[in-house]
């Protein structure tokens, strides 16, 4: 009997029905008209025209940071390839899943300096967690299986799948794998017992223990084993940037996030500690500073992370835990709960003790009474008109620093922004990812002016999906964060950092048929908030705060200095 | 590591990319062609090398990885080099290849092209033996190793 062929585009096509896919971002061109001409007949998942490649991509992570499925993206070959790469770069440094098919030119044109071709498995080598160029149509609906297993499972990150021309051309019979499984891949899960059984006996001796989380814990969906467990200890617990929302903020055995922008008690607790539990996160240099200065006071450490190569990288690491978060934790939580033992009463409540001198020093407070708009004040009432329950983007610079620190984020998945590779531009088309997958959820983007303006375009893409998405715009006139390093660390030499030509972006707002409304008083900033969600729910608003131009984010460690090295005000 | 196309490239802009030094990487099939086998030179503290040793094992083409000098180890490299061989020293350099057991593969009236196989300190040997100024042209293949008796790297 001979089998049904497909076009290598059909395949493309019958491949991401077959994997579930809803949403599919893109921008085509040559190398993938067969692909696009294939979409156009369907009806399983909807494809989103972005008005740049970058913001595909940007919006395929963001709907995968907010659901946990793997976002899909779509790009053709050449410049559209080039401007998928800082997306796919973001998503790599924060271990987003994510799958970018990109158009290649036809196989027998690859090398010879065609219309459109570049190198896109080469280009991008550096910042996948896998890709693949296929050169046989035989092979094109394993590799799509093989791309989507490697991006969601381990550490996650993105694939690219590189597809000449001919190849979606050529034909043979569809035969999607429902499971696959390759020699040189097999991450593990299950994290070895008798660490297991030794951190569980570390975190009983603590007399000043911390609990230190980040995105792993969010992406290995392990938010709700990080609640028992600190809860079950009555430990204190910090954040990355990254982890925010895998433990409630607003609970008190919360010290807030840490790091170059983080709280005193966070930052202290983390130096001081005796025992630190590190759960899905890496020791970067923004959490933690200078990791010399970091090593002067004695801790043991126990360290969970999917990725071995996490772990004991940057800082010395007493107990490793190679593992999926949550399983981990879990077998944790069953050990300390069999265990009659408790951790010793005196020396925690003398460690909360210091822990509350710290946090009394309350390092997030600022002028409330001042009279132009304060940008923390904006944020705290976003929070309030949005009782907490919105989904947050940002972008890069100081409103991003703010909205961690200000939004108190208390769900994972809520807060969506750039930690690793920090790109400006990401904030709206993630907005868009985000409001694609919840189309009733309250989605705002926190932006700047000069981050909104790098990928603006989209604005475009929003009023064709008529997405009710609030643009939050810290409008102070400054790329406020190289600003403030200018202040402090360059005598006050502001190269090219005022920015004295912006649009109107009322009007901007209004040429791309959303509502925007300029907010210049402290009183105006919660009713335009309480209309951008209530009497525009179903518009896109674009608020443009004008904000305290010389306002700094405080506390702020300076680059290479350490935890205890903060600057206050 | 899968025999792959592009399998090496990932793994030298591992080691460019992370500013690991690589003193010298040697790759080939095996007698299972769906599989290469390299053997990859380079130096560093205990942190270092365990850090390539993990990153490298995050390759996905990358089946297995062993630190070879964890146990007692071969290994081998292969030179050839042609050098000046004219009156007396036609008589010295031969002499010169039988100590070091290597073999003279090609003859001209004024040069000789020698293999020499071994670890690369005995290769460096015969080089700084020879007269520096005979020496016309060296070509190294890097080391390939593997360990001793029943240590297999076998998938």
């Amino acid at each position: 009997m001979a089998d049904l062929e497909l076009t290598g585009a059909e395949i493309v096509v019958s491949c991401l029905r077959d994997e579930g896919v809803k949403h599919l971002f893109g921008y085509p061109g040559g190398a993938v008209l067969n692909i696009y001409d294939e979409i156009y007949k369907q009806s399983a998942f909807k494809h989103i025209l972005v008005r740049h490649e970058q913001a595909a991509v940007h919006a395929a992570d963001a709907y995968a940071r907010a659901t946990g499925e793997v976002g899909v993206a779509i790009v053709t070959s050449g410049p559209g390839a080039t401007n998928a790469v800082t997306g796919i770069a973001t998503a790599y440094m924060d271990s987003i899943p994510m799958v970018v098919i990109s158009g290649q030119v036809p196989t027998a044109a690859i090398g010879q300096d065609a219309f459109q071709e570049v190198d896109m498995v080469g280009i991008t080598r550096p910042c996948v967690k896998h890709n693949f160029l296929v050169r046989d149509v035989r092979d094109l609906a394993v590799t799509i299986k093989k791309a989507f297993y490697i991006a969601a499972t381990g550490r996650p990150g993105p694939v690219v799948v590189d597809v000449p021309k001919d190849v979606t051309q050529h034909r043979c019979v569809y035969d999607y794998p429902k499971s696959v499984s390759m020699r040189s891949y097999n991450p593990t899960s299950k994290g070895h017992t008798g660490q297991i059984k030794k951190a569980a006996q570390m975190l009983l001796e603590a007399k000043r223990p911390m609990i230190y989380t980040g995105g792993g814990v969010i992406l290995g969906n392990a938010a709700a084993q990080v609640i028992e467990l600190v809860r079950l200890l009555g430990f204190p617990a910090t954040s990355t940037l990254m982890g925010l929302g895998g433990y409630p903020s607003p609970d008190p055995l919360f010290l807030g996030m840490l790091g170059m922008h983080g709280t005193i008690e966070a930052n202290m607790a983390m130096q001081h500690c005796d025992v630190l539990l590190a759960v899905g996160a890496r020791f970067d240099d923004r959490v933690i500073g200078n990791p010399k200065h970091f090593a002067k006071e004695a801790r043991r450490i126990i360290h969970i992370d999917v990725d071995p190569s996490s772990i004991s990288k940057r800082v010395r690491v007493d107990v490793p835990i190679v593992g999926d978060v949550a399983q981990v934790l879990d077998e944790v939580i069953k050990l300390l709960q069999a265990d009659k033992a408790k951790p010793e009463e005196q020396a925690l409540k003398a460690w909360w003790a210091q822990i509350e001198l710290w946090r009394a020093q309350d390092c997030l407070k600022y002028d409330r009474a001042a009279a132009v708009i304060k940008p923390q004040f904006v944020i705290e009432k976003l929070y309030e008109v949005t009782k907490g329950d919105a989904y947050v983007t940002s972008d890069v610079g100081q409103h991003q620093m703010w909205a961690a620190q200000y939004y108190q984020f208390d769900k994972p998945r809520r807060w969506i922004n750039s930690g690793g590779l920090g790109t400006m531009g990401f904030g709206l088309p993630a907005a868009m990812g985000v409001q694609m997958a919840f189309p009733d959820a309250m989605v705002a983007c926190v932006t700047g002016e000069g981050s909104i303006q790098m990928n603006i375009q989209e604005l475009s893409t929003c009023k064709e999906w008529n997405l009710p998405l609030k643009v939050i715009l810290l409008n102070n006139g400054y790329l406020g964060m190289v600003r403030q390093w200018q202040q402090f660390f360059y005598e006050e030499r502001y190269a090219e950092s005022y920015m004295n030509s912006l649009p109107d972006f009322v009007k901007l707002a209004d040429a791309y048929g959303h509502v925007g409304i300029t907010i210049d008083k402290p009183e105006d900033v919660e009713p335009a908030l309480r209309d951008a969600f209530g009497k525009y729910k179903d518009r896109l608003v674009f608020l443009n705060f004008l904000t305290d131009p010389r306002e700094n984010v405080f506390p702020m460690i300076p680059a290479g200095k350490g935890l205890s090295e903060m600057i206050l005000v | 590591m899968e025999n792959e196309s592009g399998a090496l490239s990932r793994v030298a802009g591992l080691f460019s990319a992370r500013g690991y030094n690589i003193e010298s990487l040697t790759v080939a099939p095996t007698e299972d062609a769906t599989l290469s086998r390299m053997t990859i030179v380079t130096r560093g503290s205990a942190d270092v090398i365990e850090q390539i040793t993990k990153q490298l094992n995050k390759l996905v083409d990358v089946v297995k990885v062993q630190d070879l000098t964890d146990g007692s180890h071969i290994e081998r490299e292969l030179m050839l080099v042609k050098v000046r061989a004219t009156g007396d020293q036609r008589e010295e350099i031969k002499r010169l290849t039988d100590i070091f057991r290597g073999r003279i593969l090609d003859v001209s009236d004024k040069t000789y092209t020698i293999e020499l196989t071994g670890r690369g300190s005995k290769l460096d040997s015969f080089l700084e033996a020879v007269d520096p100024t005979a020496i016309l042209e060296t070509v190294r293949t890097g080391a390939s190793g593997i360990g001793r008796g029943d240590r297999i790297m076998k998938i």
